[in-house]
């Protein structure tokens, strides 16, 4: 027996040794990874980012450097209390932030690298790059910021910031602290302006030292630079653009019909670019995100909906032909409305009875109520006609994503027998339930991009190019979705006296008063009701003012759509702006109708923004008057349309 | 007597495992210590360059112990262990501090440690008394001179400041066990263990609850109904002193950083901010030793691509740390090779023992066991941390000349004894 005891401790400790072993070495470690062996440094190499140019040529973003201190928590060696009062006093923050910043970091993850302190500016990053040795577990990392070449184009061009850890955690490409595009061009064509960071493996000795090359850099890899990428935008148009909406909220979209290229994107209340670059980034940031009233970020020209009104006529004439149920000529009568049942469509005082040409130039209510019904009573059910109508507005970009290079977007809504199956029961609803949609309202909503796409459509009789943004890219191709025409359900014979009408609106419709010399212009008109809540009360607000244009009448080579917040009817402000902007892109910057200008620079429609949050009661629409800006304002505004050519 | 070949029959598995264990052991010396490109195995600027000189001598050493006479060991015992104490006497007034601790003599630019050559002395002295005809393990009065054997160079050890050597002359327990000592002190042994982590980890109230239950149980279960229950309660008595004794001790007994190793050991600080500077500090070595070996994974990095070998992560890696080279470069196989290695280098010394005829080769090859036993076990145990720090190197594998004779001494003195057995009768 005595004999045993040693033989079995010593068996005994052989067994828990290799246990112990198989715990550290296998179980606990099934995967070794480089970029978690701290005996590694890892350096990374950012690439450029891709610059970004407008559709001339001219530079819009580059780059500029910036520095970064990172930490690896689980690295830091203590620091003795005149090291550390130094370090906090290089970075410029106190002891408590460094506690504070070192936690935060230990929390997110002990061995991995976070940003300490971002963005150093240059002085203290120099200051700070000669001691660095003395704080063990901190490196400093460079990066690359944009720099914005132009004031204008905030949601066009959008901006990077710091991944957050949601991103990190579905694309491991991403580390804390890189940076990621976050909204517009930038977060769209991330991967191809980022490029791709290279990565170094140093060994390194206890004592933090680099001591050489890890397996002399098998695994390094070079960084690869972003593409340069030029975009469809006509910097000028755009700023043009911007110039109008000061003082106003509203989005303006214009697009190249010939090619869907988006020449405008104006979104108003814009802001400058630059604010989203550099240590302010964050402040500047929420400041933007949290204004709910004026929602700076909330991009109107793609992302607000409403019932499109008017405009939206138009294409009720196109199905109406396209189904045979009415021909040009064919008159209805119109006596201040359309009478159905006991209720009545209202509509203006005009001749009657008007064709498809009065109908679209005076937008009478009557007439196209009276095509809708007779494409609807074409089918057996209602169910039946409403689908094929539904189809016939849908191949036209509406009622759905555009599946565009935009990083935001809305569908907008068409409504098919299913909406209104879903809402009254299956069989249980007539073609009267849905007459608002014959002029425009009721269940459609659309888009200021998906108008300006329309208008787009009609202009080349039939079909249209996906709007998109990008124009080229370097050493490559624009995906092929963006170069292949999309056809319409409408023959191409049917949008003739469609696109007439439109140009009756100019000579002596809604429109006469905004015609440009030398410009055939077709346009449309359009106001949107729109409501807010007050005090838990649903309250109408001044109408939103539409415009829906192309130019020229034949081989267009801009379609465009206004939308103005509480600009009441069409042509007061959208109908102007639309104009303005036609006559801009295709005079080359030229102005004739510096009244109409004068009249958009000088009125503000600030004082209907406020009118829901004063508290008191107010007018809309009739009961509403103009107010012009300051003369020291109107200056200011002329002063920056006179530098457009040059910035 | 005739010199036939039978007196050369060397007992060679014990061989082969002791030369595996020199070659391992300087292949990881050499990528633990290298700086730079390896130019020759001779710079003696290098440790693996002086651990080439030592081994070389070892061979030299080695042909030397074998040639004595086997019965010499046993006849010069007594001297051998006289000498090794006055070497250790000898360091109060002629050593060398390394580290804090008084252990040197400074030869030239060489320094020799005589508590590692100590422990085979002792063996000697403690198998030459066990196997006289007049020594009776169980009697009081030669237990308590055999203690003094090792008692007097572990004292002397002790305050010349190495604790950890000072903890090997406990290996000395499986000899004197296994050569009568009664099992009641194997009992207390190993109670006294308990007691002192329980103290230490739950205070001495909670020690006392478990001693308490622990006796009630066996005062019920009691075979004869014999001994009143106040034994038992004196008993408890002492146990509960014992306990409290040895977390007084640990407070105001231990040097700080013997504290704070056993703190870490039993995870005793609960204050997040202490942790975490004895992380830093303490406990620094341990935690980079064990990450090292974590990082190798099943097979290991490869010989000289160990990344925490190659950038000196693991302070003393070379000496009491190789292992964790082994960890990292080797991975699971290759650790796991070197601790069956060791395992079945001491159960052959355990099976060869057994099989002396003469009661001095046995007690001397149980000795041999037993120190191997433990240094293997507390320096592999300390290296993957299993076991509180304490600094001592694992046999033929750590770097250092004295270390190196030491064991090879030790291990080939038994060697000789044992090729002998056949001339015995």
């Amino acid at each position: 027996m005595r004999k045993l005891l040693l033989l079995t401790a010593v068996i005994l400790v052989g067994l828990v040794f290799i246990a112990r072993l198989f715990y550290l070495q296998v179980y606990d470690n099934s995967n070794y990874d480089l970029f978690e062996d701290t005996a590694i440094r890892k350096e990374f190499n950012y690439p450029k980012r891709g610059y970004v140019y407008d559709r001339n040529g001219k530079l819009l973003v580059a780059n500029q450097p910036s520095y970064d201190v990172m930490v690896i928590p689980r690295e830091v060696v203590s620091l003795d209390s005149t090291d550390l009062n130094e370090f906090c006093s290089l970075l410029k923050i106190t002891r408590e932030d460094y506690n504070k910043k070192l936690e935060r970091a230990t929390t997110y993850s002990p061995r991995l690298p976070s940003p300490f302190v971002s963005q150093l500016s240059k002085t203290d990053y120099a200051v700070l790059q000669e001691k660095m040795r003395k704080y063990e577990g901190f490196y400093i990392q460079k990066r690359s910021l944009r720099s914005y070449q132009t004031t204008i184009g905030a949601n066009v061009l959008g901006d990077i910031g710091e991944v957050n850890r949601s991103i990190i955690a579905k694309q491991p490409y991403y580390r804390l602290g890189d940076l990621i595009g976050k909204q517009g061009i930038e977060k769209t064509y991330e991967d191809i302006l980022r490029g791709t960071k290279g990565i170094k493996f140093i060994q390194k000795d206890r004592f933090n030292k680099n001591i050489g090359p890890y397996k002399d850099g098998i695994y390094d890899t070079l960084p690869k630079p972003g593409k340069d990428i030029t975009i469809t935008i006509d910097a000028e148009l755009q700023a043009y653009g911007e110039l109008l909406m000061n003082n106003k909220r509203g989005g303006i979209i214009a697009i190249e019909p010939s090619s869907g290229e988006i020449l405008t994107m104006v979104s108003g209340p814009s802001y400058n670019p630059n604010l989203l670059v550099g240590r302010d980034r964050s402040k500047n940031f929420s400041k933007l995100y949290r204004d709910t009233i004026a929602k700076p970020l909330f991009d109107r020209g793609l992302q607000a909906m409403y019932p499109p009104g008017s405009p939206f006529k138009t294409l009720n004439a196109l199905v109406g032909l396209q189904e045979g149920v009415v021909t040009t000529q064919e008159r209805f009568s119109c006596n201040m409305g359309y009478r159905y049942g006991n209720r009545k469509m209202g509509c203006h005082a005009h001749v009657s009875p008007v064709n498809m040409n009065i109908g679209i130039y005076e937008s009478c209510n009557a007439y196209f109520a009276n095509v809708y019904r007779k494409i609807m009573d074409k089918y057996d059910t209602p169910a039946q006609g409403m689908d094929v109508w539904s189809n016939h507005i849908k191949s036209f970009g509406l009622g759905n994503y555009l599946n565009n290079d935009l990083s935001v977007g809305q569908p907008g809504k068409i409504p098919d027998a299913e909406t209104y199956n879903r809402g009254y029961g299956e069989n249980r609803w007539y073609t009267t339930f849905t007459l608002s949609n014959s002029i425009g309202q009721g269940e459609v909503l659309a888009t200021p991009i998906q108008l300006a796409n329309m208008a787009a459509a009609i202009g080349n009789r039939g079909y249209y190019f996906t709007p998109h943004i990008i124009k080229n890219i370097e050493e490559d191709s624009i995906p092929s979705d963006f170069t292949t025409p999309k056809y319409t359900t409408i023959d191409r014979k049917h949008f003739e006296p469609v696109v007439e009408g439109m140009f009756d609106v100019y000579n002596k419709g809604t429109a006469k008063y905004l015609k440009v010399q030398d410009i055939e212009i077709c346009g449309k008109t359009g106001t949107a009701e729109n409501f807010a809540m007050i005090d838990g009360k649903k309250t109408q607000l001044t109408d939103h003012s539409i415009f829906v244009a192309f130019a020229p009448k034949d081989n267009p080579k801009i379609a465009i759509a206004v939308f103005v917040e509480n600009g009441y009817f069409g042509s007061r402000f959208a109908g102007r702006m639309a104009s303005l902007m036609i006559e801009y892109y295709l005079k080359d910057g030229e102005i004739t109708r510096t009244d109409m200008e004068t009249f958009v620079l000088q009125h503000s429609l600030e004082h209907e923004y406020e009118k829901p949050y004063s508290g008191e009661p107010f007018g809309i629409n009739r009961q509403t008057t103009l107010n012009p800006v300051t003369e020291e304002e109107f200056q200011n505004l002329l002063e920056i349309k006179s530098e457009i050519p040059k910035s | 007597m005739l010199r036939d070949q039978r007196r050369f029959k060397f007992d060679w598995v014990t061989i082969i495992i002791f030369l595996l264990l020199v070659g391992f052991g300087y292949v990881n010396i050499l990528s633990a210590s290298h700086v730079g490109e390896v130019t020759s195995y001779f710079d003696l600027d290098q440790s693996y360059g002086k651990q080439t000189i030592f081994i070389g001598l070892t061979f030299v050493l080695i042909i030397l112990i074998l040639s004595f006479e086997a019965k010499f060991y046993e006849r010069f015992a007594s001297i051998i262990y006289l000498a090794a104490i006055l070497a250790l006497v000898g360091l109060f007034i002629f050593g060398k501090d390394v580290n804090g601790a008084r252990s040197w003599y400074g030869i030239g630019s060489m320094t020799i440690q005589p508590s590692e050559f100590a422990k085979f002395a002792t063996a000697l002295a403690v198998a030459k008394y066990i196997s006289d005809m007049q020594t009776n393990m169980q009697t009081i009065k030669d237990q308590i001179k055999v203690t003094a054997i090792i008692v007097v160079p572990a004292l002397l050890i002790l305050l010349q400041n190495d604790a950890g050597s000072t903890i090997v002359y406990l290996a000395f327990f499986f000899v004197f066990y296994r050569e009568g000592l009664q099992q009641v002190y194997l009992v207390i042994g190993f109670s006294l263990i308990i007691l002192a982590v329980l103290g230490l980890k739950f205070g001495a109230l909670i020690a006392g609850l478990v001693t308490a239950v622990v006796l009630t149980i066996a005062y019920f279960f009691r075979k004869k109904k014999r001994g009143s229950i106040f034994q038992y309660i004196i008993i408890l008595l002492v146990c509960i002193g014992f306990s409290y004794g040895v977390k007084l001790f640990y407070e105001h007994g231990l040097k700080a950083h013997q504290q704070n190793r056993i703190s870490l050991w039993l995870r005793l600080e609960k204050d997040p901010a202490k942790l975490e500077r004895m992380k830093k500090e303490e406990a620094y070595n341990l935690i980079q030793s064990e990450q090292a070996i974590s990082s190798g994974g099943w097979t290991g990095k490869g010989f000289l691509e160990g990344t925490r070998t190659t950038g000196k992560f693991v302070p003393e890696q070379h000496t009491d740390y190789i292992f964790s080279t082994v960890g990292e470069e080797w991975g699971f196989l290759g650790s796991s090779f070197v601790v069956i290695l060791f395992v079945v280098l001491i159960l052959r010394i355990l099976f060869l023992a057994e099989s002396q005829k003469s009661q001095f080769s046995r007690v001397y090859g149980y000795g041999v066991a037993s120190i191997l036993f433990i240094h293997f076990t507390i320096n592999t145990g300390m290296v993957m941390g299993l076991i509180p720090t304490v600094g001592i190197p694992l046999p033929f594998f750590s770097y250092g000349g004295s270390g190196l004779w030491g064991f090879t001494i030790l291990l080939f003195i038994f060697i000789k004894l044992d090729s002998n057995k056949i001339n015995e009768w």
